[in-house]
């Protein structure tokens, strides 16, 4: 790890602030940048840690919308939702180990885009709004491909809006340990149409499978999206999965996502 | 108390209550005054010319107060040597503590810094300027063998094969001409390595002026480490300590002679500071020993019935870049372990070792039995399917029984070393596993619409050996009791077998014996922990030396006592006159009364005696998902007849952590190389471990009908049993889910792709 100083902010316009100096990066929950740094990976002059930041920590529902502090931890969110937004609950409650759930924030994962986190799925999939310090963005227009976010320099994601499906699933392939998505497919059906959305599938990150949701949209049975097979084009090769298995782990997930909604 | 009563009782953990209350401790919690911390350059290239290596900049770093470098070595750099099955062709590939004119793996130590703390310790390895031009990196076996010029490791030696023998018994030719079945196949076990909790780390203290260097945070084999680097840094060996500590697992990759021992020991000569060095996880990976990574090409001769006829096959070995000091252990017990604890009157085996630009290779648990166990045991289930046989029936055929004890191997290993299995019954401890897992019963349906199997291990595991282990008890005038060995704990309980055995032979409550284990300090020889032998062979040693000292204080308590040695009676530590109880001495008494002697206080040598063979058996349930390929193992059972059993719960402990360590291992953990030996999985994100989640139901039983001829006690090794069969057992389990697909598990690691592969594969060549 190198040196860096470290600002405790009070509120969003004090982070805020803090971050329009050079070098400075926002820390919420820390599950990957901390790891990161030790890895001597990143070399930020300042850290700014949005970890005391209250207004940030928050769950509140109404008007057919779950809305959640940007600073809200996982183990909140799983705990907070299990009754208006079960699929978000459930997804929530399945990230990482009780040690990540309970440090890791929202806002900090949306805001780091790694291709295989879960909560992408999540914003994409029920076409949440993104909330931050300036603007709000449509989660369509917010992931901009591996690790790449429209936020700007310095923006901070405040909050997230989310409404609420009729019915929603999340189907995971977990890595064993890491319990990171090999593949996951986030689905939601809405009364006008069905988003279906992927991690940890794609080199371009989180998307929405167009074929899958026009046939759900018709349709909304297994078998609507039995026969249905996802390019294997640009899909993610590592050493845990083949582009190809990636691939057909999409397919699979959408079916058992389907099935469990049916 | 009578002696013999503690034998076989499940004690607690003496060690627990210290380490679960974080009064353990460690090496990193040792801090000593004026100490420094070093940070080593590693070799970013698997193979190349060091052209050149300016350190000027980094020697300016504030903070820094040293750096140095091969050619800073006083004289010619120390050669680390074998320890175990050393063979002289593999002489040349001996490493020295920093690469010297050219790097052979990624992770090779190149340069030490040391400064006042770690950070800026690793900060000016940044203003390290190492130029390296690079050489063909050498990463696969075929590659090694097909060497020549650059790649070579050795050029001046002309071949990367390290060593290279036979081995066998029997008519090979004969056997397989007789056969009614042949089949061959060529298996592999995969690279991966220990992950000890706690990394590596050591803190060197070198006074100059007392002529005096003792290194903190060893272990596993403190006596020889002590020679060793009392020879390279001009020292008599009572002028080095080796101190032990807590130590957070070692699985035998801890505690060897590494390079880092040597770095630090020379950086503190040089500062004349203590120097202290913690491995982080990223060093842990590339600098660690690695092991396994053997392939071997099988064939098997067999009557319809299943007699097994022969074997004969070749073994070859990716040992990385340099021999370290487990010599030849894997590839030599890989080949040894082959036929494993069955008839096979005929084999036929050649072991090859071949260097590579790869981390080097050195012993972790069950080292070479882990792959001799995966061929054998997937050539036993390949067979069991050609004959139409169940595999249980195939394994009872051949297995060794009762009468066929003792039972000669043959010439199974390079240095002429005589292996003969000791006792056992080796079908009817089969018979029990059987019975535990239900092997008979009609097969379940599972309704979860996934592919559900069992499959079935067979091995057997020598333990003990290591020529001799030392033992020293001591007894102070407030009655405690302190006993040492040269084994030190890895965090297997043996603080708690010493004390056990200890208060048994001396007949006195565990509460009245220290256990202070293995620093060079404590005794003036010993051995150490490793090949399942700490409570076999310091256990004995134990015994031994309680033997001893009740003999002397016998003698001295008749002289006190005005009787005949014979006329007393000992217990709990106090000699009676027989008939007469007020006629009495304690221990501890003799001891203060002897204080001008030293007290009783004796240190025992035990001798080695021919190695003990325990037997077992592992049976796992695996289900296997169609759609994804995912496995998950449902059930485990292991038994195992470990001879006489010390402690029930320490042997269930060592078997069921043996059996998730193996899980791991077989499942997901596995040490990647590209085509340029770049190390790919350097970090937990993808050298994945079992969580407790992974973990299924496991049933251990250990049983103690066939206790060992050659220990006063009767004890076979316990440690390596939960891990040796693992892979075994889980590929025949999934190559049974799967149907004929299976037939092709061949290889380590099983990963849910592969799996869906063959499955796929299988469909097509269906329709």
């Amino acid at each position: 790890m190198y040196a860096f100083d470290f600002v405790k902010a009070a509120s969003v316009e004090e982070a805020v602030s803090a971050l329009a100096s050079g070098e400075a990066q926002a820390l919420g929950g820390g599950q990957t940048l901390i790891p990161t740094l030790k890895a001597r990976l990143a070399d930020p002059g300042t850290l700014i840690s949005l970890a005391h930041i209250d207004s940030l920590k928050f769950v509140r529902a109404g008007d057919g919308m779950v809305e959640i502090g940007g600073g809200t931890t996982h183990a909140t969110v799983a705990a907070e939702t299990a009754q208006t937004y079960p699929g978000l609950a459930d997804l929530a409650g399945r990230i990482g180990d009780p040690s990540v759930r309970n440090r890791g924030t929202i806002g900090g994962s949306l805001a780091n885009n790694d291709p295989s986190a879960c909560y992408p799925a999540a914003a994409l999939g029920s076409g949440a709004t993104i909330v931050t310090n300036s603007r709000e963005i449509a989660a369509d227009d917010f992931f901009e491909g591996m690790f790449a976010t429209s936020l700007e320099e310095g923006e901070i994601v405040t909050a997230v809006k989310f409404p609420i499906p009729e019915k929603s699933h999340y189907e995971k392939m977990a890595q064993p340990a890491s319990r990171f998505p090999l593949v996951a497919v986030f689905v939601a059906k809405f009364a006008d149409g069905v988003r279906v959305a992927v991690t940890g599938a794609s080199n371009d990150g989180v998307f929405r499978w167009a074929e899958a949701e026009k046939a759900l949209s018709a349709d909304f049975s297994v078998a609507a999206v039995q026969e249905l097979k996802h390019s294997d084009d640009d899909m993610i090769a590592d050493l845990h999965g083949t582009a190809a298995y990636r691939a057909h782990l999409i397919g699979v997930m959408t079916r058992r996502a389907v099935a469990q909604m049916v | 108390m009578a002696q013999g009563s503690l034998i076989g009782q499940s004690l607690p953990r003496v060690e627990d209550d210290r380490l679960l209350d974080g009064a353990g401790c460690y090496i990193d919690d040792v801090a000593l005054p004026g100490m420094m911390h070093m940070a080593i350059l590693r070799s970013s290239d698997a193979h190349g010319r060091i052209t050149a290596l300016d350190c000027s900049a980094a020697r300016l770093v504030p903070g820094v107060i040293d750096v140095f470098t091969a050619e800073d070595w006083p004289q010619d750099m120390p050669v680390i040597p074998m320890r175990l099955i050393p063979l002289e062709s593999s002489v040349p590939f001996l490493q020295r503590p920093l690469a010297q004119g050219k790097v052979r793996y990624v992770g090779e130590p190149v340069a030490v810094v040391v400064a006042r703390d770690r950070r800026t310790a690793e900060d000016a390895l940044e203003f390290l300027e190492l130029e390296i031009e690079a050489l063909p990196p050498v990463v696969t076996r075929d590659q090694a063998l097909a060497a020549t010029g650059d790649a070579l490791m050795v050029p001046e030696v002309g071949t990367n094969i390290s060593a290279q023998y036979q081995i066998g018994r029997g008519d090979i030719e004969d056997a397989f001409a007789r056969a009614d079945v042949t089949l061959k196949k060529t298996f592999q076990s995969h690279r991966h390595t220990a992950v000890p909790l706690e990394t590596r780390g050591t803190i060197a203290v070198f006074d100059i002026a007392a002529g005096k260097l003792t290194i903190h945070g060893a272990s596993k084999v403190t006596f020889f480490n002590r020679a060793e680097l009392a020879k390279a840094f001009n020292l008599r060996n009572d002028q080095v300590d080796l101190i032990t500590s807590d130590i957070g697992g070692g699985f035998g990759v801890r505690g060897e002679l590494y390079p880092e021992y040597y770095l630090a020991a020379e950086a503190s000569r040089r500062t004349g500071r203590p120097v202290k060095w913690i491995e982080d996880r990223r060093e842990h990976f590339a600098a660690t020993n690695h092991s396994r990574d053997v392939d071997c090409e099988l064939e098997i001769a067999a009557l319809k019935d299943g007699t097994i006829l022969g074997m004969r096959g070749q073994v070859r070995a990716d040992m990385g870049a340099y021999i370290r000091t487990n010599g030849n252990v894997v590839p030599a017990k890989a080949g040894q372990f082959l036929p494993g604890p069955y008839r096979v009157p005929a084999f036929a085996c050649e072991v090859l070792a071949l260097v590579t630009n790869k981390t080097p290779v050195g012993t972790y648990r069950g080292p070479g039995r882990i792959e001799a166990n995966f061929f054998r045991e997937r050539m036993l289930d390949c067979l069991a399917d050609e004959l139409g046989m169940d595999p249980a029936a195939l394994r009872m055929k051949n297995l060794l029984g009762a009468a066929e004890m003792p039972f000669d191997t043959g010439d199974l290993l390079p240095n002429a070393q005589k292996v003969v299995f000791d006792s056992g019954d080796y079908p009817a401890t089969f018979r029990k596993l059987l019975d535990e897992c239900d092997w008979d019963a009609p097969a379940q349906v599972h309704s979860d619409g996934r592919l559900h199997a069992m499959g079935l291990a067979c091995f057997n595991e020598s333990s003990g050996g290591g020529l001799y282990e030392n033992a020293r008890i001591s007894v102070a005038a407030s009655g405690q009791i302190t006993v040492s060995t040269g084994s030190s704990s890895m965090g297997q309980g043996v603080e708690t077998a010493i004390r056990q055995i200890c208060a048994d032979a001396l007949s006195m409550a565990p509460e009245r014996i220290t256990v202070a284990l293995s620093s060079t300090t404590l005794l003036s020889d010993g051995v150490g922990s490793f090949h399942s032998r700490s409570t076999v062979m310091a256990g004995s040693a134990v015994g031994q030396a309680a033997a001893e000292l009740l003999d002397q204080a016998r003698g001295e308590a008749g002289r006190r006592l005005n009787a005949a040695p014979a006329e007393l009676d000992y217990s709990d530590g106090v000699f009676r006159v027989m008939g007469q109880s007020d006629r009495s001495i304690r221990l501890s008494d003799l001891s203060a009364m002897l204080s001008d002697q030293g007290g009783l206080d004796v240190e025992s040598r035990y001798e080695q005696a021919p190695l003990g063979f325990s037997f077992g058996a592992h049976a796992a349930h695996v289900a296997i998902d169609p759609g994804t390929g995912d496995i998950e193992v449902l059930d485990y059972w292991v038994v195992e007849d470990v001879g006489r059993v010390l402690n029930p719960a320490l042997v269930e402990g060592q078997t069921i952590g043996g059996v998730v360590q193996g899980l791991g291992d077989a499942l997901y953990g596995e040490l990647v190389y590209d085509d340029m030996g770049q190390l790919l999985t350097a970090s937990f994100a993808d050298y994945l471990l079992p969580t407790s989640t992974e973990v299924p139901d496991i049933r251990a039983v250990a049983t103690g009908d066939y206790p060992s001829p050659h220990n006063p006690y009767g004890f076979k090794g316990a440690g390596e049993g939960g891990i040796v069969a693992v892979a075994a057992a889980v590929g025949n389990a999934i190559a049974r889910a799967i149907g004929p697909a299976g037939d092709a598990i061949c290889q380590t690691p099983f990963h849910p792709e592969k799996i869906l592969t063959l499955l796929h594969a299988a469909k097509k060549g269906k329709q």
